[in-house]
């Protein structure tokens, strides 16, 4: 019980201040905790559901298939397929996180998550058609056509740099 | 939506296998109890970025920036700031109407895409706290190669 109550201590100073901000009459405290609550609305309107076919993925998708497909012994198309699952992740980076964590557990390589979590940070669909209406296709094509290639490289580098240590914390949390 | 998805899922995968199927879901709600302390310290911080780094304030800091300087502050305006796409670019476009230029457009809406202060407590949580730094640098330093690419596509930039 000890060790939950200290996860939620940040969760536990924020009550006390949005309490003490209402008590006082603040509007800061009143707009902080609108915003709190409505994107908390948002939030439960998906993420408990990406956690449920995470669970799902865990257990049904053979781990040969993602090493074959995702893995160290992958080539090419294996970056075009975590492109792919990046244009249609849901959300923002922090659904990207916990599913390209399941992907490292099972077998995909280093390069191809953090390619994943940088394409699903610039590539989501609804997003970038979004991007394309209110600025410009043609400032969505450079942009794609010079940070796919810069996400890629990046991953390929830190894949190189990162230490068998800082990896093994991915697969320790899920 | 997604609930609809993940019930037809799991509707269709119980009549393949049940017991599997049971296996999967209960990793699930592991996970979403395990991972609500980070979510919930993530939510609070966009609530507070949300409220400090308004609409208003991006529009007035970036509205007339240009420059090196307008590119710094789009960039440091867009890794704090967290809003969703249909948001962002709305704003952008508002931007563009107002004469700002594609280069500080285009460092700010990567960096609020690519480098997330408030989604650190769930990256920091699943890759641990090098991973994220590193990444962010990274984002970091993308981002400006962007906006400078855009900047010469543009005809801002000359070199």
């Amino acid at each position: 019980m000890t060790k939950h109550l200290k996860d939620y201590w940040l969760f536990i100073i924020f009550v006390i201040f949005t309490a003490a901000g209402f008590i006082l009459d603040l509007n800061t405290a009143q707009g902080v905790f609108d915003n709190f609550y409505s994107f908390f609305l948002t939030m439960i309107k998906f993420v408990p559901a990406v956690f449920l076919l995470i669970g799902l993925f865990e257990v049904w998708v053979d781990k040969e298939t993602i090493e074959k497909h995702l893995g160290e012994e992958s080539g090419f198309l294996a970056y075009l397929w975590a492109i792919i699952l990046a244009s249609t992740t849901v959300g923002g980076l922090y659904v990207a996180f916990p599913v390209a964590a399941a992907l490292y557990k099972k077998g995909a390589s280093p390069r191809i998550i953090f390619s994943y979590i940088g394409t699903a940070a610039i590539c989501r669909i609804p997003m970038t058609l979004f991007e394309a209406s209110y600025v410009g296709v043609s400032f969505t094509a450079i942009r794609w056509a010079i940070s796919i290639p810069l996400v890629i490289i990046s991953s390929i580098l830190m894949e190189k740099i990162l230490a068998a240590k800082d990896l093994e914390k991915i697969s320790e949390n899920t | 939506m997604i609930y609809y998805f993940t019930a037809a899922l799991t509707a269709i995968l119980f009549i393949i296998d049940r017991e599997k199927t049971i296996r999967g879901l209960k990793i699930g709600l592991k996970k979403i109890r395990k991972n609500s302390p980070v979510f919930l310290n993530m939510i609070i911080l966009v609530a507070f970025s949300l409220y400090f780094v308004s609409d208003e304030l991006i529009l007035k800091f970036l509205g007339d920036g240009s420059g090196a300087v307008g590119v710094a502050l789009a960039g440091g305006l867009g890794s704090l700031a967290f809003m969703p796409g249909f948001v962002a670019f709305p704003l952008a476009g508002i931007l563009l109407e107002k004469g700002v230029s594609y280069t500080v457009i285009a460092a700010f809406t990567t960096t609020l895409m690519m480098v997330g202060l408030v989604t650190y407590p769930v990256e920091k949580d699943f890759f641990g706290l090098k991973i994220t730094v590193i990444r962010n640098l990274i984002s970091l330093v993308m981002a400006i190669i962007v906006s400078i690419a855009i900047g010469l596509f543009y005809g801002e930039l000359f070199i």
